[in-house]
């Protein structure tokens, strides 16, 4: 039907039918293309959520340490430096209640495994927090094990986290093994977690 | 526009804290307002609560970030430096604006160029359309009909065409 | 059972959707009226049905029966009723069969139109509006069922459409609620009026489409969509406002618009339709810019799908954004054919396309116009590009950036004062040709006039060259319509000696869309003075205060009167001071700034005492209080200039849009005097 329809503005009789230049071509596509990979990559991005059990440890991060919580002396932890240890990475926050509920059962496990000379490390991300309140928290609940702000949110965004508080906790290959999300409810929880991986 | 009013703002700003600061010297640190907080603030955004500004965002955190505002300007730092250090402690997201560096200075090239090559395009494509029209109009050359007269013809010539 | 019921009809109207979309395309393919015909008739079909799902939706939300997922996550026992109904679009899927239910609606009645004329449109209006509305409610059928019930089974609670193996039905005794900042009536309207606007953009794409397929390429479609094209523009317009005004009354932020990702996508539409609507004025009488018109349609209702994707599907964070959802690879895929198939097919007809076009004068009005859709597309591109380059930095570099305020202020501030200098000189001129000397000869006199009040402020003690500038732009639009009308009252005047107002109205009969669409630039440029008004001037002031303690803004003195706390019926507790107004000294009025804390969804809503006045607003917030002793409080004060301007310049706008949406009369029998009945009467 719709090849029956003559165009009212053709006056005289159908020229060969024109194309767009190739070129043209080539470009609008090219650019719709790229604009919906970026929307592609996008949504995927904000579907695929915080990282997988499975994963590697993502690398190049470093924690620095708020002064007073180094890691074995040193201000600056790095992540890939820690392969060969049963690795805890919890993120916390001084305005988030929730890791109030959990404070005190890390710090006493962490107290646990450094009097049996476990190969574990505990360290705690400060996610998008203020010196001070950070600081008030980590001494009301005693805390011992490294910690340090999140600068930049670089270590956040590569866990690609989606709120406070969650724990991630890597095996000695480096391997993501366990993902809490939200608080620990005991010290029993954590443990049982650490010792699969220290059993390995 | 708004920088403009930031600008005056500030401009007050600083002029308060200088007549301040020459009266109350010596009575160490000053006492910062909420104003001079807010001036900062809300050119701030917090990652907690995207897209809400500093200033009235109601979150525990954006409260804590204020007050690190409030602490700084205390000590006397100035708005730049506090900005960087946001910049600095929690990443780029933290300012209204990409910083102007690296990558992100296509955010500032690619509008002004897609709109100069869009003046480009028109103005080729009305160079084109008046070579055409003048074609044309060496076919029939019509006389100017009178102002005041011309623009009747052309109110009813529209009324007409109202069907 | 209800709700199986309910599901069971969206079932059959998504099949009727497919049959309408498949019958219509055998129908146009093969040449078979009796399918075209069928087709039309299972669209049609589509209507009654999905009015019966939603009623029962509704009266679901209405019952409280909390056993369904989308009842129990949008309403509370504790809601007022009328919250209970318009929670139908408070959530995901509830808004999406509300969608649906409004472009089965529009296509219903496109489709009821007579067709005599555009026969062949018809089978392709159907693809496209069935297809879309297929879309719709597959995402409902397949995603997001409204009519998902929640079942209790040995993986603990959750939503399911039909009853799980071992499931028990689980029955909440509350539901979660409404999100607090939905609770206003702006939210009300807001969601509704832009997906009106939204949706009916649907109908000239397809026509458009339709065009674009049949290869029939003259104005036809242009013409027979322009009141729809016109209805759309409104609603996505008022839609735009009120969501405008709910922020100023409800976020809290003493502003109205925050350049917020979501705000920008449903501007972006409003930018390229407004575009378009300029632009086909063009093509109806110059017959030119074929081409461009199919671009600006199809990219307008793109940037519908578009928006409405990134808003639901949660790549971009904001405010406004609907909870995170599962419809995101679902609409990617939609937007991927969409934009494709669209763009394909106008690069295929482009070449037909092309129309013998020309242009005698730079000033002429279709140049005028030319300028014009540059300055919406650069707007557009500006908020395109803010939106989109987030997502790309964060893809190339891993970190988030922001792109707020002052980027898009920047960019557009010059391109709004452009469009504003634009608006006020392109009336002026003719189709055709226009030379400096008559478009200066028209000009001169409203130009002048306008400068008094640059003038006049300037001596009023205002310095900013911003609010100079701006204010100049405004009066000179005001001033040459105004002036506009008056020549043509007055030519009227003249010519049939009528009087003064009788020429006025008379003339808005003869030519409404034209004088409609100046009355509409007169309410834009209302607005624009709203919109000078808080950029350039607004003020703010934030104190903590005792009781009897006062704070002075500009002219304002605010004395903190008492703060009480009290619970409401409603599940809110209630933070609301008493603070009384001073202007000049002398007491003008008692606000009430507070802040409500919802139980059900633990979240605070701050809520501004403001005075309002023609000549300024005065905004109060409740930022903080003492818990126990509410002896002291802060508050935020800010003081917004002639913000007043911007709700009145939209009344304004509405009038003139309504005034062009009517029908013109029949020429009355005067009009044939000796002079035009020796002109050819052209029609």
């Amino acid at each position: 039907m719709s090849e029956n329809i003559p165009s009212v503005t053709q006056e005289s009789a159908a020229p060969p039918r024109r194309s767009v230049p190739l070129w043209v071509q080539g470009l609008v596509w090219g650019l719709l293309l790229v604009l919906l990979a970026v929307v592609a990559l996008g949504l995927r991005r904000r579907q695929e959520g915080h990282i997988q059990i499975g994963e590697t440890l993502p690398e190049g991060l470093v924690l620095t340490t708020f002064e007073g919580y180094e890691y074995q002396g040193q201000g600056q932890v790095a992540f890939d430096d820690l392969r060969g240890k049963v690795i805890l990475i919890n993120f916390w926050a001084s305005w988030c209640n929730p890791c109030r509920d959990e404070a005190a059962e890390l710090e006493n496990t962490w107290r646990y495994y450094q009097a049996s000379g476990a190969d574990v490390v505990f360290v705690g991300v400060d996610y998008v927090d203020v010196e001070p309140d950070a600081r008030a928290y980590l001494q009301e609940f005693d805390i011992t094990y490294p910690n340090g702000p999140d600068l930049g949110t670089r270590i956040s965004q590569a866990f690609r986290i989606q709120g406070v508080p969650e724990t991630y906790v890597f095996d000695r290959q480096g391997v993501l093994r366990y993902i809490k999300i939200g608080p620990f409810a005991s010290e029993a929880e954590i443990r049982q977690v650490v010792d699969d991986l220290l059993g390995e | 526009m708004k920088r403009l009013v930031y600008g005056l703002i500030l401009g007050l700003l600083a002029a308060l804290m200088w007549s301040g600061l020459t009266s109350a010297q010596g009575d160490g640190p000053r006492t910062v307002t909420d104003d001079e907080v807010n001036a900062i603030a809300r050119q701030l955004y917090c990652p907690v609560c995207e897209n809400t500004p500093l200033d009235v965002c109601s979150t525990e955190a954006c409260r804590q970030w204020r007050e690190v505002i409030r602490e700084k300007l205390e000590q006397g730092w100035t708005e730049e430096e506090i900005k960087q250090y946001f910049i600095d402690y929690y990443g780029a997201r933290v300012v209204a604006e990409p910083p102007r560096e690296g990558f992100n200075w296509l955010a500032y090239i690619v509008p002004p160029a897609l709109i100069l090559l869009g003046v480009g395009i028109l103005i080729r494509v009305v160079i084109v359309w008046k070579q055409a029209a003048a074609e044309e109009q060496q076919l029939a050359a019509e006389a100017e009909p009178d102002e005041e007269d011309e623009y009747i013809r052309r109110l009813e010539e529209e009324l007409q065409k109202r069907r | 059972m209800l709700a199986d019921f309910g599901f069971g009809i969206l079932l059959l109207t998504f099949i009727a959707a497919l049959y309408a979309a498949g019958a219509a395309l055998y129908g146009a393919l093969k040449d078979v009226p009796a399918a075209v015909e069928s087709a039309r008739r299972a669209m049609l079909l589509t209507f009654p049905l999905i009015s019966v799902a939603s009623a029962i939706l509704v009266y679901l939300l209405a019952t409280g029966r909390f056993e369904v997922e989308y009842v129990y996550s949008v309403t509370s026992r504790s809601m007022p009723m009328y919250l209970k109904l318009t929670a139908w679009w408070g959530g995901q899927a509830g808004s999406l069969l509300f969608w649906a239910w409004l472009l089965s609606l529009f296509t219903s009645a496109v489709t009821l139109r007579k067709w005599d004329r555009d026969r062949e449109f018809l089978p392709w209006v159907v693809v496209v509006g069935s297809v879309t509305l297929a879309f719709f409610l597959g995402l409902n059928i397949f995603v997001e069922n409204p009519f998902a019930r929640l079942w209790s089974t040995v993986e603990g609670i959750g939503p399911h459409t039909f009853r799980p193996a071992g499931g028990q039905l689980f029955i909440p005794q509350d539901g979660r609620g409404l999100n607090p900042l939905l609770r206003h009536p702006g939210m009300v309207f807001h969601p509704p009026l832009l997906y009106l606007g939204f949706v009916s953009f649907t109908i000239p794409y397809a026509f458009a489409i339709a065009a674009l397929v049949t290869g029939r390429t003259d104005d036809r479609w242009v013409r027979i969509t322009r009141r729809w094209t016109l209805v759309a523009w409104l609603f996505l317009s008022l839609g735009l406002v009120v969501g405008a005004r709910w922020a100023y009354d409800v976020l809290g932020w003493g502003g109205y618009w925050g350049w917020d990702p979501v705000e920008i996508s449903a501007f972006m539409p409003w930018l390229t339709g407004t575009a378009f609507l300029h632009s086909v004025m063009i093509e109806e009488k110059r017959n030119m810019l074929k081409q461009w018109n199919m671009l600006l349609i199809i990219m307008t209702y793109d940037l519908v799908i578009f928006g409405t994707f990134l808003t639901r599907s949660g790549v971009l964070s904001s405010v406004h954004a609907f909870a995170q959802s599962a419809i995101g690879p679902a609409f990617f895929i939609f937007i991927g054919l969409t934009f494709m198939l669209s763009v394909g097919l106008l690069m295929y007809r482009w070449h037909d396309l092309k129309a013998k076009e020309q242009m005698t004068s730079l000033l002429s009005r279709e140049a005028l116009f030319l300028f014009n859709n540059l300055l919406f597309l650069s707007i557009f591109i500006v908020s395109f590009w803010g939106t989109i380059f987030p997502l790309i930095s964060e893809l190339v570099t891993g970190q988030k950036i922001t792109v707020g305020p002052p980027f898009y202020e920047r960019a557009t501030a010059p391109l709004f004062s452009a469009m504003l200098f634009l608006m006020a000189i392109a009336p002026l001129s003719a189709w055709g040709r226009s030379t400096v000397k008559t478009l200066g000869r028209i000009i001169w006199k409203p130009a002048l006039l306008s400068l008094l009040v640059p003038l006049f402020i300037f001596f009023g003690g205002i310095r900013q060259w911003a609010a100079l500038l701006g204010f100049w732009l405004v009066a000179l639009v005001t001033f040459v319509t105004l002036h506009e009308f008056w020549r043509a009252a007055r030519a009227r005047q003249k010519r049939w000696g009528e009087s003064l107002p009788v020429a006025l109205w008379r003339l808005a009969g003869r030519n409404r869309r034209r004088y409609g669409g100046y009355i509409v630039h007169l309410g834009m440029a209302l607005m624009a003075i709203g919109i000078l008004g808080i950029e350039v001037f607004q003020t703010e002031t934030q104190r903590t205060l005792s009781v009897g303690e006062s704070v002075t803004l500009e002219d304002y003195t605010v004395t903190f009167r008492d703060l009480a706390v009290f619970d409401t019926n409603d599940g809110r507790r209630v933070y609301r001071a008493v603070m009384d107004v001073y202007k000049d000294g002398q007491y003008v009025d008692e606000l009430h700034p507070r802040v409500d804390y919802y139980y059900d969804s633990q979240q605070p809503m701050t809520i501004p005492g403001l005075r309002s006045t023609l000549v300024d607003d005065l905004y109060i917030l409740l930022v903080d209080w003492e818990q126990v002793s509410l002896q002291n409080s802060t508050f935020k004060v800010y003081h917004n200039p002639l913000v007043k301007w911007l709700w009145i310049g939209t009344l304004v706008f509405m009038l003139g849009l309504f005034i062009s949406l009517l029908p013109d009369r029949e020429p009355a029998p005067v009009r044939v005097t000796a002079r035009s009945a020796a002109q050819p009467i052209r029609r």
